[in-house]
């Protein structure tokens, strides 16, 4: 006979009892993990949502000019000591603290042509990289090989071009292999071809205007990767496009606030039940206690026989809320969104969690009722002496 | 040899003109393996001078020593360590925990004892053997008699080798033919030098104390032996007495 024997046994005996504070730590508990693999899910699904938005960091030459645009119309400017990016910089930023977190990286080449006697743009570009940080891009035709080009709706529009039509660039006469979907953004006006060819064209051997990258990442912010990949390299300017990041943080902090507030009543509530049932249950073992302290239990030995009851269906409390709010969760998705159920993992980090905080909470709540337990005095409590 | 010492006690309930005196400038003493009954009307202080005795109930003033040591000059820590190793309580409701097994509810006083599992078993054992219930370990209390709880009862407070013996009306829910079995139970016990003092109302009980102590209006107005006619009712109820000092 031990005080865990007794404890067990009496929970056994108080069923009723037992199974209401059991229901009161799984729900707390459930909740808690609901809604913690609610924010994980939304977070991932989020972060994925908005890897379709493309770049979220600019790499461009560092410049002394003074930007001179104006609602949205560029007035020139003088360039003076523009550092050139060496596409062969780019390679360190592979090596980068985060480098898991870049989705894709994508050089640009810019310079203008004259087609046709008009004056155009002509960007070369990754078209590998292009299809994450431009998934919006719908392409009629084909993307371009070494001597093929992609028109923007608008150039297409303007040069009167079409599919399979030749164009002379420089004198190099190229093929149109696809026109742009309009985009609603300066692609529209740009013709494209690959890195390679461009540079030819431009005669800039080696050289990038700018790079756009695309990284995610949840542990840490995209400032940080700035401050990353700035090191790496000096001569150009990294800028994170914080209208996206900002927007991101923001959606993902309110959800954890929402959900950390809800957790936080609902573990409330679960202790007051636990602390409610404790108390009912110590007052109907008055006796009970008044013979353990009788035949010479000392006070701790009794306090002892409620912490254990209060650790026994706390750590059963914190296991079933934990795949209770797993299974409410995923079986919510797979309702709700089936494509991200998949994203809703059984986490032993948060099923460690739960029964912490599902023991933290019994033994809280159970303080006081032990205390009152040990307390009792004796002779009171047996009526009869 | 003197073994408990009661010098000036008194229990107040209550304060002001509430108060009441349950015992009262009580002085006594009791030597070792004694078997002492206790008398009196309802409400003239047996159950209270019976919990102070147990160590359960602070006296307001006065001392209560065993074997030398001031029982109430100890923590309440202490307290539950002497009333372990002294002490062993019959009740009168029994007082079994209803949801423990026979075998379970006598190991109970070896709960926090320093022994392994096996040896408290042997002993809770071996005391259901001395008040004949070895056969029923298995049972809980709702599944036997009175006569039998009342028999658990014992074989509890006898498990951890008690000197003393406190007993609460021990026949209070006994028929006559249990009641007899009860009381040469507890005089064996006192013939193997437990120390047994026994509240109760039966005057067929009294007669196998060897002493009588009466009490009236929480003051001991009264002791010696039994009275002869109470000893000769006692006859009509099982064996004559044969225990006490």
């Amino acid at each position: 006979m031990t005080l865990k024997d007794i404890a067990v046994k009496n929970l056994w005996r108080r069923k009723g009892k037992s199974f209401f504070i059991l229901a009161g730590l799984v729900i707390a508990v459930a909740t808690v993990v609901g809604l913690i693999s609610f924010v994980t899910a939304m977070t991932h699904t989020i972060n994925h949502q908005l890897e379709k938005y493309g770049a979220n960091i600019l790499i461009v030459p560092k410049t002394d000019n003074l930007a001179l645009t104006y609602g949205g119309m560029t007035l020139g400017g003088v360039a003076f000591k523009t550092r050139e990016i060496r596409e062969s910089d780019l390679a360190g930023i592979a090596t980068i603290k985060d480098a898991a977190s870049i989705a894709a990286m994508g050089p640009v080449v810019l310079g203008g042509v004259e087609i046709e006697n008009r004056h155009a743009l002509l960007a070369g570009i990754d078209f590998d990289a292009t299809r994450i940080l431009k998934p919006w891009w719908k392409v009629s035709g084909a993307l371009p090989g070494p001597d093929e080009v992609l028109l923007g709706a608008e150039t297409a529009r303007i040069l009167g071009l079409g599919i399979h039509e030749p164009v002379s660039i420089k004198g190099r006469v190229m093929s149109v292999a696809g026109v742009l979907a309009p985009t609603g953004s300066q692609d529209d006006q740009l013709i494209f071809t690959t890195m390679g060819t461009a540079q030819v064209l431009l005669d800039k051997p080696g050289v990038v205007s700018m790079v756009e990258v695309a990284a995610l990442c949840n542990a840490c912010p995209v400032e940080e990767m700035v401050a990353q990949i700035s090191e790496k390299l000096p001569d150009a300017k990294t800028m994170a496009i914080q209208q996206v990041v900002r927007g991101r943080m923001e959606t993902l902090s309110h959800f954890q606030r929402f959900s950390y507030l809800i957790s936080g009543i609902v573990v409330f509530i679960g202790g007051l039940v636990v602390l409610v049932t404790m108390m009912g249950s110590v007052r109907e073992r008055t006796e009970e206690i008044g013979i353990f302290r009788a035949i010479g239990f000392r006070k701790k030995d009794v306090m002892e026989i409620t912490f254990i009851e209060a650790a026994v269906l706390s750590a059963i409390g914190g296991l079933l809320g934990y795949l209770l709010g797993y299974g409410a969760t995923r079986l919510g998705f797979l309702l709700l969104a089936k494509k991200e159920a998949a994203t809703v993992l059984l986490n032993p980090t948060l099923a460690a969690g739960a029964l912490l905080m599902a023991m933290a909470v019994g033994l809280a709540a159970s303080a006081y009722p032990a205390f009152m337990a040990a307390r009792m005095d004796p002779s009171r409590a047996l009526r009869s002496l | 040899m003197r073994h408990i010492i009661v010098e000036h006690l008194s229990k107040i309930y209550g304060s002001g003109d509430s108060q009441v005196a349950a015992v009262s400038n009580m002085n006594f003493t009791i030597d070792s393996g004694e078997f002492v009954g206790v008398m009196g009307e309802s409400g003239a202080g047996k159950s209270t001078l019976l919990s102070v005795l147990g160590a359960m109930n602070t006296p307001s003033a006065g001392r209560y020593l065993v074997d030398g040591i001031d029982v109430y000059g100890l923590s309440q820590e202490k307290q539950a360590d002497f009333r372990r190793e002294f002490l062993g309580f019959v009740f009168q409701r029994f007082h079994l925990i209803p949801y423990l097994a026979v075998l379970e509810n006598v190991m109970l006083p070896l709960t926090c004892a320093d022994m392994n599992r096996r040896d408290k078993q042997a002993r809770a054992r071996s005391a259901l053997s001395v008040v004949g219930l070895e056969n029923k370990w298995k049972r809980l209390p709702s599944e036997i008699s009175g006569g039998e709880n009342e028999r658990v009862a014992v074989a509890r407070a006898i498990v951890n080798d008690p000197p003393i013996l406190l007993a609460d009306e021990p026949t209070g829910n006994l028929d006559s033919r249990n009641t007899g079995e009860m009381m040469k139970l507890l005089c064996r016990l006192n013939e193997n030098g437990a120390t047994i003092v026994m509240v109760t109302h039966s005057t067929e009980c009294v007669a196998y104390a060897g002493r009588v102590m009466t009490l009236a209006d929480g003051k001991l107005v009264s002791e010696g032996r039994p009275p002869i006619e109470v000893v000769s009712a006692a006859l009509n109820i099982g064996s004559p007495p044969t225990a006490g000092t």
